[in-house]
């Protein structure tokens, strides 16, 4: 037997408080504390923290305590970053990064050796993880320190692969990242090792309650080679964070943590030009269907609600049990949840270990306190003294219970019942949030069939909580945007080098002094709902050329009729689980029946910009459609190898409901350009035309009428770009708002975006490449969100 | 069980006694709908040694309480009286007198002392004294191929001829096979033929192909009146593992909570370690609750794992890591 499971003692069992005898008839587990003293020792040689700068540790400047939340003991006194520090610190960053972004290959050695380091070093992190943050001992020495690890180690190949297999990428510069206090290394590693893979350079700001591993690390990592300036850790709270949100030198935000801050963030980079990921908060889903091997079910929730004491943002904490299992499981569950060991995060026989600090042992309670439903806490012994909170179900609770909508990010699990798929799904979708699901099931029907059709970055099938860096991890909705992981989660950290252009507003033509009015009049309306609509406001303008000639008139739509839209869209969900093949027919099609009315469309065009470049655009346009057909039954997704039997896939889902303002240049090139990704990807979209040439849009809604594009996939508005933007971006049932517009969109866009935190691709003033090119990477990208469906396997 | 001697110390017991399972009428439609999700079943499993540590006094407590638990073995074609004598002594003291002293538990003794049929009456000659069982493998252990008339005779002898448990072997075939009624006709049959002893239900889990299987038949085999479900003869080519216990377990837990009736569990084979013990232990009282953690609920099947407790009882006394030849062999 390996020496591993029994200490040597003093002499005998003399001195200890029990006896074998005793122990013997009792059988309890008695203490098996592990052994801290490494940690405190490193802890005691420095007391007081300055902030990593310039790969050195600063003075201490002001400072606040970091305590144990399991003992309230003081581990440490950090120092609380100002401006000065955080200048320093993207200064710093700033220098290296140059030099930094060179050498891909060299970047991969030095990823490797922290990957080997944080392995070297697995214990003294998981003991100092466990002391700062209250987990217990088991999750960060066998979950969250590997974990760590293996990030490393997949992004060192990341690095390796970069200049072969992401070609004309380059990095985005200085990343600011912002992370939470639940996983506090682990996030560090999720930011830090795809950022460095790609060339960029840190400015990291740890959680204030939770900052110990990243000094560690920090200080480590000079012995991995990472040169000075490359990776900067500051401190503080709140306050250090929106210094480093508003850098004017920092090119990209990376933040974990509450969808309110990730919502004040949001609205403080808008219209900055900075590159933004959110990760947010989640009120993910456990669905357990009756034929669902329960047992395991159960134990899954344990892994899903009480780990890490459920301060998990894609904690499994709304339980939807198939009415028919729901008395029996209940039981079971309530019957599991009392052998739960709650206590001394050192223990290494404990499963729920502190709640990170007294102020949020005080915000769970009270949200639970609060509750109208039926309260269980589980029966097992407390601790008498720390920040702990006993595992909790509560049951009986309506839909609208703030408990079933809001986070509680404590071990606080609720349920409800469902009678069928059909309503298992609504229920777990009826929600703001999307960061993950769980499904159970033996049904491998059944499973492959909710998976995808759950709002939700990821789903784990007969299991939860799965991690792993090959796996994109991410939300949707209020849960917030960008991946985590895997391929998809470089794209934070990169981008495409472009030719970039300043936009200057494309006018429209001004009305002549004498008026042109010679053919028969043509009324443009709006097209939505695969109808054409009279503006609700009743307003029009008139559209001439510059010879002074009228051309038409156009409607001018108001918010209104961005809701009709919306509505048009929603009434056409469908159309997200067509097939690529269907969709490809339609874009196909369209570029036919364009092709057939060639000549009229290049006469439009040259009759609004008074060119004669029209011809050669319709041929582009009709290209372009050809293109995103070819596409739509191609952007496969992939499969991960994720180191479990099973197997990870990214799937590529539609966006959902885009509204987009069309470039006001090419007026129908544009148009086409942003109709063919969003149509080819599966999403609903809604075009305001060009503001200055909007005929070429009226005209294009025939085109569509006679496609076979089903009512309300696209919907074509007029009017003002400027009057538009913050009613569009406003629109809490819009998932995507693109603007190609030349008018200054981008502030308003990314601020009142905010709200459901829907996602916006905007341009900031700038033209990137040209429309005669048509971009598919960054298209089918901003088309696209990658869904992981986890599948272990096994019989 | 079934004890007879009256020298009952704290250390062979509790006895407290459990009603006899009396068994089910089979419910195919309960049998029908058992499922078992093999990946999450071995990350429960996986994960549990890192879960559950137990240190110190309690370790060697629990190490303490695992040989109790011990069924001792010996299941040889070259076995005699002699070698059956030598195991029996070491039934009686598994562990050095001085350490069991020490550790204030003096009379600690095994489980039972499991054997073949002819040797069951040298076994109880030489367990004279104790109220240590004598449990004998049968009805054509291992295969249970030979003609069922026989199996169930096989059964009656080791009975009259004093064995208190008999460890049978059903017949996989009818697993393998889906005939759940004839596993269980079978299973009625042999527990019959039983009368008080007690018997022990071994599933061969390494042969039934799915943990699936593997609950349906521990249902099948309680149902029918098992008192203990068993892994494994130790002859197959995989004996007790974690993920097979687990299901067990819960079998056992889901046939409690229908029945109000306790059947015990027996992991067999390949269990060698003082650590692997723990572990097993740990995943007893965490399925099933401390009730289980006594011997008329729990046994190991195991030659070896003796050996290994026995040393790091030492070491727990000593401070010092132990050596195989200090201890007795048995």
């Amino acid at each position: 037997m390996s020496a591993a499971i029994i200490r040597p003692v003093t002499g005998t069992r003399l001195g200890e408080n029990m006896n074998v005898s005793d122990a013997f008839d009792t059988m309890d587990y008695g203490p098996a504390p592990e052994d801290a003293r490494v940690a405190q020792d490193w802890l005691r040689a420095r007391k007081v923290f300055g902030h990593y700068i310039g790969g050195k540790f600063t003075k201490p400047g002001s400072t606040f305590a970091s305590k144990n939340p399991a003992t309230g003991k003081l581990l440490a006194k950090i120092s609380q970053a100002g401006t000065r520090d955080v200048n320093a610190a993207v200064k710093a960053a700033r220098l290296a990064q140059k030099d930094w972004a060179k050498d891909a290959k060299a970047r991969a050695r030095v990823l490797y050796a922290l990957a080997r380091l944080v392995q070297k070093h697995a214990r003294l992190f998981a003991v100092l993880e466990t002391l700062d943050n209250g987990k217990p001992i088991r999750e960060s020495r066998d979950i969250d320190i590997p974990l760590v690890a293996r990030h490393f180690y997949y992004h060192a190949g990341m690095a390796q692969l970069m200049d072969d297999e992401l070609p004309g990428h380059t990095a985005l510069g200085v990343c600011g990242q912002i992370i939470p206090w639940n996983f506090p290394l682990l996030m560090l590693a999720w930011k830090v090792a795809p950022a460095f893979a790609m060339g960029n350079t840190v400015v990291l700001k740890p959680a204030e309650y939770t900052s110990l591993t990243a000094l560690l690390f920090a200080d480590l990592s000079r012995e991995a080679g990472v040169p000075p300036g490359v990776l900067n850790i500051v401190t503080g709270d709140g306050k250090t964070g929106s210094l480093i949100v508003d850098h004017k030198d920092v090119d990209k935000i990376a933040f974990t943590g509450s969808t309110e801050v990730g919502r004040i963030i949001r609205r403080a980079t808008a219209g900055t030009g900075k590159s933004l990921t959110l990760e947010l908060g989640g009120k993910s889903p456990y669905i357990v269907f009756d034929d669902a091997d329960l047992d395991s079910a159960i134990e899954g929730l344990v892994d899903a609600i009480w780990f890490n004491q459920g301060q998990v943002c894609c904690a499994g904490s709304r339980l939807l049990l198939h009415e028919s299992i729901a008395t029996d499981f209940t039981r079971r569950l309530k019957a599991r949840m009392d052998k739960l060991r709650v206590g001394d995060p050192l223990d290494k026989c404990i499963d729920v270990g502190a709640v990170v600090d007294p102020k949020q042992l005080k915000d769970i309670s009270q949200k639970v306190a609060a509750s109208g439903g039926d309260v269980y806490h589980a029966d097992c012994e407390m601790p008498s003294k720390g920040c702990y909170y006993p595992p909790t179900l509560i049951t009986g609770l309506s839909t609208a219970d703030p408990l079933m909508q809001d986070e509680v990010f404590g071990p606080v699990l609720v349920s409800t019942t469902f009678r069928t798929p059909a309503e298992a799904v609504e229920l777990a979708n009826n929600t703001r949030y999307g960061l993950a699901a769980t499904v159970w099931t033996e049904n491998v029907n059944l499973a492959l069939d909710i998976a995808p059709k759950l709002a939700a970055g990821v789903v784990w099938v007969n299991a939860t909580n799965l991690f792993d860096a090959a796996a994109g991890f991410g939300g949707v909705r209020e849960s917030g945007f960008g991946r985590e992981g895997g391929w998809e989660g470089l794209r934070a950290y990169t981008r495409r080098v472009e030719k970039c252009t300043k936009l200057t507003p494309v006018k429209p033509v001004p009305a002549p002094k004498a008026a042109l009015v010679e053919d028969m009049d043509r009324t443009a309306k709006l097209f939505v709902g695969g109808k054409q609509a009279r503006p609700d406001g009743g307003y029009s303008k008139a559209i001439w050329s510059p010879a002074g000639k009228l051309l038409g008139q156009v409607g001018l739509a108001n918010r209104k009729d961005v809701r009709n839209a919306v509505e048009a869209m929603n009434a056409v969900k469908s159309w997200a689980r067509t097939t690529g093949h269907l969709r490809a027919q339609i874009l196909y099609y369209l570029g036919e029946n364009l092709a057939a009315r060639a000549d009229e469309f290049a006469g439009r065009l040259n009759a609004m910009q008074g060119k004669r470049t029209g011809a050669k655009e319709v041929d582009a346009a009709i290209d372009r459609l050809f293109t995103w057909a070819a596409w739509a039954d191609k952007f496969d997704g992939r499969a991960k190898g994720v180191p479990i039997r099973g197997v990870a896939f990214a799937m590529p889902e539609p966006v959902g409901k885009i509204i987009a303002f069309a470039p006001d240049d090419a007026p129908l090139l544009g148009l086409i350009s942003v109709i063919g990704p969003a149509v080819a990807m599966g999403n609903r979209v809604t075009v305001v035309a060009s503001d200055p040439y909007p005929l070429a849009a009226t005209d294009f809604y025939q085109v569509l009428e006679t496609s076979d594009v089903p009512g309300g996939v696209v919907n074509i508005l007029t009017g003002s770009h400027q009057d538009l933007a913050a009613p569009v971006a406003g629109h809490m049932d819009v998932d995507a708002v693109w603007s190609f517009s030349s008018r200054a969109l981008s502030h308003t866009i990314e601020t009142e975006a905010a709200g459901n935190l829907k996602r916006t691709w905007v341009n900031h003033g700038v033209q990137t490449g040209d429309w005669f090119d048509a971009r598919a990477e960054a298209f089918l990208d901003a088309a696209t969100e990658a869904k992981t469906i986890w599948i272990p396997y096994g019989e | 069980m079934g004890k007879t001697a009256s020298n009952v110390t704290k250390e062979n017991l509790p006895q407290v006694q459990t009603p006899r399972n009396a068994g089910l009428p089979l419910d195919m439609d309960l049998v029908r709908s058992l499922v078992a999700n093999t990946s999450a079943i071995e990350r429960r499993a996986a994960s549990l040694p890192g879960r559950r540590s137990v240190k110190k006094v309690h370790q060697a407590a629990w190490l303490a309480r695992a040989i109790t638990m011990i069924d001792l073995t010996t299941l040889s074609g070259d076995d005699t009286d002699g070698r059956v004598r030598r195991l029996c002594a070491k039934a009686r003291q598994p562990v050095r007198a001085d350490l069991l002293n020490t550790l204030g538990l003096p009379h600690l003794t095994v489980g039972a002392v499991c054997v073949y049929h002819d040797m069951i009456e040298p076994a109880l000659r030489a367990l004279e004294g104790t109220n240590i069982p004598v449990a004998a493998v049968s009805t054509g252990f291992p295969a249970g191929l030979s003609p069922f008339k026989l199996r169930v005779a096989e059964i009656r002898e080791s009975v009259a001829a004093g064995a208190q448990e008999i460890d049978i072997v059903i017949s996989r075939r009818h697993v393998l096979t889906g005939n759940w009624q004839a596993l269980y006709d079978e299973m009625r049959s042999f527990r019959e033929a039983c009368g008080d002893a007690h018997v022990k239900a071994i599933l061969a889990t390494g042969e039934l192909g799915t943990l699936r299987n593997v609950a349906r038949a521990s249902w099948v085999c309680m149902m029918a009146g098992a008192d203990f479900i068993k892994t494994s003869t130790g002859k197959e080519p995989v004996n007790a593992t974690l993920p097979v216990s687990l299901v067990m377990l819960r079998a056992i837990r889901g046939y409690h909570d229908l029945t109000g009736f306790r059947v015990g569990y027996k992991p067999a084979g390949g269990i060698s370690k003082a650590k692997d013990a723990m572990t097993y232990l740990t995943l007893v009282k965490d399925e099933l609750g401390k009730r289980w953690l006594q011997n008329d609920m729990f046994r190991f099947g195991a030659s070896s794992l003796l050996g290994d407790i026995e040393r790091q009882l030492e070491h727990y006394v000593s401070g010092h890591y132990s050596a195989g030849y200090r201890h007795a062999i048995g």
